[in-house]
């Protein structure tokens, strides 16, 4: 652990990864104090100083009803990660086992489950998302849902494809000789030798996750205003390019950073532990 | 039977029963939804006898198994019922819509492999030099935005900045040609207009590109990836040794081995863009599939979500056959194996 943290701050481009996560997350978490209005992460109006371009006040300008537009990434950030940080404590756990499962067990159970897996594979992400979010209000927990349900069959691919390989090895063999019960096999045994690929796995996803629930708001299928969400402030400014490009340019900026730091960090994490897919 | 057919029959077998499976699952997410589906279609102001005419009509009130019944019925037919947003069937709207989406689809999936294979192959011949840093970096910032994203920032810079290329739209009006395929770079020649042959590609240009941005990033990667592990081949040493040429080493032994899983990334590109093209219609006003899924999702169009996303499915699904079989025909390995993996 300590190890890889030195590996990852000596390359100067995982370092600059590592740099971008670490301003994402402890921006998101201390929200509260660091941004100039707080109050304007709601449902607050200006009109005073509507649609200012970037100034001393307000360094990244003000949106159609003069909120503050760097409060209001801010706090989007903190929403952005913690809908990451819910929809992969959810979906890798599922992901995990069915892979495991389907890996180890083989035969019939193998080929429901991959299956399974392979239908909701063959449904592009973001329709499947959009055609959940459809049928559901868009809230955030919804939102959190919908992304849930198109994450999983990853996890349950890349899983079964490491058991698959696992299963023959001899340390698995031993334990079952030794009279190890199945369960025991799958979770103690061969889960703990697939857990770099899973880790790397999710260090990229955690960016993805940002970029397809901006994907969804910006079609108007996500959280809903007043919650600042980066997708949907793109979407409301692009009708005012190119004249109001700062409503724009820094929520996509915004993204593009955060979601850069963590591929970049996945990219090396990749690397190091040797984790292919 | 020869391995390639039963490779084939394999594959079209796993591919239906892959697409039952999808459109029970569309089913399901669209009918089991909380609420009565004729009530959220038609608004709270309509009556009660129009819901009810409209739930004998969606034969809402079979139970949800005798309903998927006749769903599949209809579909053996190729009627996927009448849309509730156009009042027209489905498969109308989506042969009217589907064409510029496919033409966006296309020529962005041909720069993704004409630009990303030779970065990914630039990057891992002069590895770790700082050309195969810049293609990360560059790879790495294209799968880093979403679609949209890049969409904004290209038509800020090359249509408002610098108005190379036109904001938005399909074709300017005074080219527009008559409708044969729906496809407008090959309408556009049938009609013998190159004039509007060239406008319809400036118009394809930006947003073909913003969908193929982050496909070019992964593509170089992957294929980096993959011809770094051929370098590290003995028979790269052995033409090392024997003093070929490092460019010939790299077009001939290392950089065709990798094209093969380059190919099965190629295939998983295919549905994000199918996904993302809805997000770079909807910065160009590109009259495609998109504006009209979004639109039946937002109405709650049950008949139209289920006939969109099943659409799509299919031609994810075709596409993915496709390359298996392609791969296939390429590699020994798998062309003479009984069953793929």
């Amino acid at each position: 652990m300590k190890r890889t943290l030195v590996i990852l701050l000596r390359n100067p481009l995982s370092a600059f990864g590592v740099l971008l996560v670490a301003t994402v997350v402890l921006s998101a978490l201390l929200a509260d104090v660091i941004v100039p209005f707080p109050e304007h992460r709601g449902a607050v109006v200006d009109f005073a100083n509507f649609n200012q371009p970037p100034s001393a006040q307000h360094p990244m300008g003000t949106d159609l009803v003069g909120r503050d537009l760097f409060s209001r990434i801010v706090y989007a950030y903190r929403i952005s990660l913690l809908l990451g940080v819910v929809v992969l404590a959810i979906a890798v756990p599922i992901g995990v086992t069915v892979g495991l499962v389907a890996g180890y067990l083989g035969g019939r159970v193998e080929y429901v489950l991959m299956r399974l897996t392979d239908v909701f594979l063959s449904i592009p992400p973001l329709v499947l998302a959009m055609s959940i979010m459809g049928v559901l209000e868009p809230t955030l927990i919804n939102g959190m849902l919908a992304v849930t349900a198109m994450w999983w069959p990853w996890y349950a691919r890349l899983v079964y494809n490491l058991t698959r390989a696992e299963r023959e090895e001899g340390y698995v063999l031993a334990a079952e000789v030794l009279g190890a019960g199945r369960v025991w096999v799958m979770f103690r045994e061969i889960l703990p030798n697939c857990v770099p690929s899973i880790v790397t796995k999710m260090t990229l996803d955690l960016g993805f996750v940002i970029l397809i629930a901006s994907s969804l708001s910006f079609l108007g299928l996500g959280v809903q205003p007043p919650t600042p969400d980066l997708g949907s402030m793109v979407a409301d400014g692009a009708t005012y390019l190119p004249d109001s490009w700062w409503l724009t340019v820094f929520p996509g900026l915004a993204i593009l950073l955060a979601v850069f730091g963590f591929n970049l960090v996945g990219d090396a994490l990749r690397e190091i532990l040797g984790a292919d897919q | 039977m020869p391995p390639l057919l039963r490779l084939i029959l394999w594959r079209l077998g796993t591919s239906l029963i892959v697409l039952i499976g999808v459109s029970m699952l569309i089913f399901a997410i669209a009918r089991v939804i909380p609420g009565d589906p004729a009530r959220i279609a038609l608004g709270a102001n309509a009556t009660a006898e129009q819901v009810e005419a409209l739930r004998a009509r969606l034969n809402l009130d079979e139970p949800i198994v005798v309903q998927y019944g006749i769903f599949l019925r209809d579909l053996a037919r190729g009627d996927l019922g009448v849309s509730l947003y156009t009042n027209r069937p489905v498969t109308a709207d989506i042969a009217q819509f589907l064409p510029a989406t496919m033409e966006l689809i296309v020529v962005a999936g041909l720069m993704m492999v004409l630009i990303g294979l030779p970065l990914g192959a630039l990057a891992a011949r002069y590895r770790n030099s700082w050309v195969d840093s810049t293609i990360r970096v560059i790879s790495l910032l294209g799968v880093s935005a979403p679609s949209f994203v890049w969409a904004v920032i290209l038509m800020l810079l090359f249509a408002y900045f610098l108005p190379i290329f036109p904001i938005a739209g399909r074709i300017s009006e005074a080219m527009a040609v008559p409708r044969v395929t729906g496809f407008m770079l090959i309408d556009t020649l049938l009609a013998g207009r190159f004039d509007a042959f060239r406008n319809a590609a400036a118009h394809l240009a930006l947003p073909a590109f913003a969908l193929a941005l982050s496909g070019i990033g992964q593509a170089a990667r992957l294929t980096r990836a993959n011809m770094i592990e051929t370098y590290d081949k003995p028979y790269i040493e052995m033409a090392q040794s024997y003093g070929f040429s490092e460019r010939k080493i790299a077009r001939s032994y290392a950089f065709r081995p990798s094209l093969i899983p380059s190919l099965t990334i190629i295939g998983l590109d295919f549905a994000a863009m199918l996904g993302n093209a809805f997000l770079v219609e909807a910065v160009f006003a590109w009259p495609g599939l998109s504006r009209y899924g979004v639109e039946v999702i937002l109405r709650k169009d049950l008949n139209g979500i289920v006939g969109t996303v099943l659409v799509i499915s299919a031609l994810f699904l075709i596409v993915n056959m496709i390359i298996d079989i392609l791969l296939a025909y390429i590699n020994p390995r798998i062309r003479h194996s009984t069953r793929p993996s």
